[in-house]
């Protein structure tokens, strides 16, 4: 009896154990079919894979591109894994991924490592916001740059200090403690903040300095954008900062901010926009810039471009020409999906100088789009 | 199951002094049975897979923190700075907030999982230390970034409005109860932690306890003893195994990432109040390892993690040396296996 249902225990186990390992044999069969991985050719009728990793800010509206061009182009697959710009890089320079993605530009050193000349090809933008918890306070809070940076500097002790009740006229603010709470990891986000900051405060640029993680002078640190909204929603008197778009998909209660042209913006997708435009002039010729704190009156002060990375020398001529086509219709007819995202859309002017820029790669010598 | 089996005389050992000579095939099958011979292979295979997995891990962390090591040497333990801007690096704060987190864990599970333990094996009826117990595990089973959100939402205001204003109202006098209350930081990280290594601690100490044979209990029950003292004679048989079960707590908590950093303000700094922020080892390779592009940033993130595995290693060795010094006494007592 008791032989008969341990057999019986073996034969379900085996069976268990079988089952798995024809769906993983079914799981795998399905991806072979669509061809070999990193090292596909794909020439002629095949299908061709290409892969991509790094910043997760542009993710979600890269994951909506690569489904959208998927429908369109069936033969051509592409994976993008957003692993943070750090990885990005280092895939890139080590040619494991067809394509990088980094929110900040990379630095010179960094091309260096790279063994061919890199590219980088602006996508969207996106921006950084100030948010607070203010219990009582309802009207927007507005915030000139010296006063931003004496907080994050920690100079700014009380929110009744008297160069935040000068901007804020008609305001009854608290006589508490400000708290601070900024990006324990390291990330993009951290590094345009970071970046205006040094632009508009020579103490922060000296003391402090632009970076993804950089040593803050006061505050508490929150992992990611939902960290740093868990820690200011929860604690009174507290200041921080998180992307756009996760401040308007959580309705989180947002800074104006004052431009270099002496007014006050709303963070916005168009001010955003404005911003890039304002900087389109004196963008220069590898596209690598940063547009925080730039002159547009409209402009919205603390922004960036997310870039896509590639090599200006394709090796394989297909997957070269897949990856330039797929760039070329993201920056066009992807654009489209931005603002649903809470991304903004590159300014016609700056999609005319990616054009020229995915124009230029090629691949045995020969441009990619004709 | 902590415990180690007695050992029996190792039975290569006794063929080989038998026979004076070394047998290969009697090493490998002292039964002479074939499938034995297989089996033991194998056996032996999966312990060296463990093995090399352990020396590789060492060796290609050595390797890649070796700019770091070489450009801080000593002084890399020692610094309190952390800026990857000037590309200064110490790993001071982080080894303090991992150990004092770890310890204020330690503290509150302990107790709080021995008494889950006694009470589910000792005196709850049977119909309430089921549901229990399958609660307990289940807490074990909770994602850890689950736990770190419940923490900045629920425990983390509840703390900032009614635990520490009593903590610093009563306490106040020690260093380790003063400074703004925000509810985010040392006392709050090793809270998160305590709550997650209890299930684990529990859980265990709960097979142990009911593996000391029954025997123990009547013979102590038939001397006359109150239940108290029943329990203290179980506890005694089960030393060995309970402080397994708190090495195991102890590990967890050390390596913790996801949870600790929702709550505990990651700010590398060395504060006596636990009201402040503070920042462990494994959160800061969390936290900063994706975007690290520079090469002695990244360097110096992987030779924090060397760190842990040192600390971890000491951390261990010194409990053990813990248990060996209190549990001596009792060694020739019977011990929960």
């Amino acid at each position: 009896m008791s032989f008969s249902k341990n057999s019986w225990r073996t034969t379900s186990l085996a069976l268990f154990f079988a089952s798995l390992l024809a769906l993983a044999a079914a799981c795998s069969g399905q991806r072979d079919a669509t061809g070999p991985g990193t090292g596909g050719s794909g020439g002629g009728g095949g299908t061709i894979n290409l892969q991509g990793a790094g910043a997760t800010f542009p993710n979600p509206l890269y994951q909506k591109w690569l489904s959208e061009y998927g429908k369109l182009n069936p033969n051509i697959r592409i994976d993008y894994q957003s692993i943070g710009s750090g990885g990005g890089i280092k895939q890139i320079q080590a040619q494991t991924v067809d394509f990088g993605a980094s929110d900040a530009p990379m630095k010179d050193d960094e091309l260096k490592g790279a063994p061919g000349e890199l590219l980088h090809i602006p996508t969207v933008l996106g921006a950084v916001v100030i948010t607070y918890n203010l219990q009582g306070v309802a009207q927007p809070l507005k915030f000139s740059p010296d006063v931003l940076a004496d907080i994050f500097l920690g100079k700014l002790k009380k929110w009744d200090d008297p160069r935040i009740k000068a901007v804020n006229a008609g305001v009854i603010l608290p006589s508490s403690d400000i708290t601070v709470v900024h990006r324990s990891d390291g990330s993009g986000t951290t590094a345009v903040f970071t970046d205006y900051l040094s632009k508009v405060s020579p103490e922060w640029k000296e003391k402090v300095g632009a970076d993804k993680s950089p040593q803050w002078p006061a505050g508490q640190g929150g992992k990611g954008n939902e960290g740093v909204t868990g820690m200011v929603k929860q604690q009174p008197n507290t200041i921080g900062y998180v992307e756009l778009a996760y401040a308007v998909q959580n309705k989180l209660p947002v800074a104006q901010i004052k431009n270099s042209a002496g007014q006050f913006i709303d963070p916005s997708i168009e001010a955003v926009t404005a911003a890039a435009s304002a900087s389109a002039a004196s963008l220069p010729e590898d596209l690598r810039t940063s547009i925080t704190n730039p002159a547009g009156a409209s402009a919205y002060p603390i922004a960036s471009y997310t870039y896509l990375l590639a090599y200006k020398e394709q090796k394989d001529a297909a997957k070269g020409k897949a990856l330039v086509d797929f760039i070329w219709w993201g920056i066009h007819d992807g654009e489209r999906f931005a603002k649903d995202l809470q991304y903004a859309p590159l300014p016609d002017e700056v999609v005319k100088r990616a054009e020229a820029k995915l124009n230029s790669i090629t691949s045995g010598g020969k441009p990619l789009r004709q | 199951m902590v415990n180690p089996q007695p050992s029996l005389p190792s039975p290569a050992s006794a063929y080989g002094a038998r026979a004076r000579v070394w047998n290969w095939r009697r090493t490998l099958a002292p039964t002479g049975n074939r499938g034995d011979a297989l089996f033991r292979i194998l056996l032996f295979l999966f312990a060296l897979i463990l093995l090399l997995i352990v020396a590789t891990m060492i060796v290609a962390i050595a390797a890649n923190s070796r700019l770091s090591i070489d450009k801080f040497g000593m002084a890399f333990l020692t610094g309190r700075a952390w800026n990857p801007v000037t590309g200064q690096f110490g790993a001071l704060p982080f080894i303090y907030g991992t150990i004092v987190s770890s310890l204020i864990a330690l503290l509150i599970a302990v107790p709080l999982s021995l008494g889950v333990a006694v009470f589910l094996v000792e005196q709850a009826p049977r119909s309430l230390a089921r549901p229990i117990a399958f609660l307990v595990e289940l807490l074990a089973a909770i994602p850890s970034v689950v736990y770190g959100l419940w923490g900045i939402f629920v425990l983390a205001p509840f703390l900032r409005v009614h635990v520490e204003p009593l903590l610093a109202r009563w306490l106040g006098w020690l260093p380790f109860f003063q400074g703004p209350i925000t509810g985010i930081g040392l006392l709050t990280g090793g809270i998160i932690l305590a709550i997650m290594i209890t299930p684990i601690i529990s859980a265990v100490v709960r097979d142990v306890l009911s593996a000391v044979p029954v025997s123990q209990r009547e013979a102590a029950l038939a001397l006359g003893a109150t239940k108290w003292e029943t329990t203290r004679v179980v506890l005694a048989n089960a030393a060995s195994g309970i402080a397994g079960a708190i090495i195991l707590g102890l590990g967890r908590a050390i390596g913790e990432t996801m949870a600790v950093t929702m709550v505990i303000g990651n700010r590398p700094q060395i504060s006596a109040s636990l009201f402040e922020p503070s920042y462990t080892i494994a959160s800061v390779i969390a936290n900063e390892f994706t975007e690290a592009t520079d090469n002695l940033y990244l360097s110096a993130l992987i030779e924090i993690g060397l760190i842990l595995f040192l600390v971890t290693f000491m951390v261990n060795g010194a409990a053990k040396l813990l248990v060996w010094s209190v549990t001596r006494g009792t060694s020739g007592t019977a011990r929960a296996a």
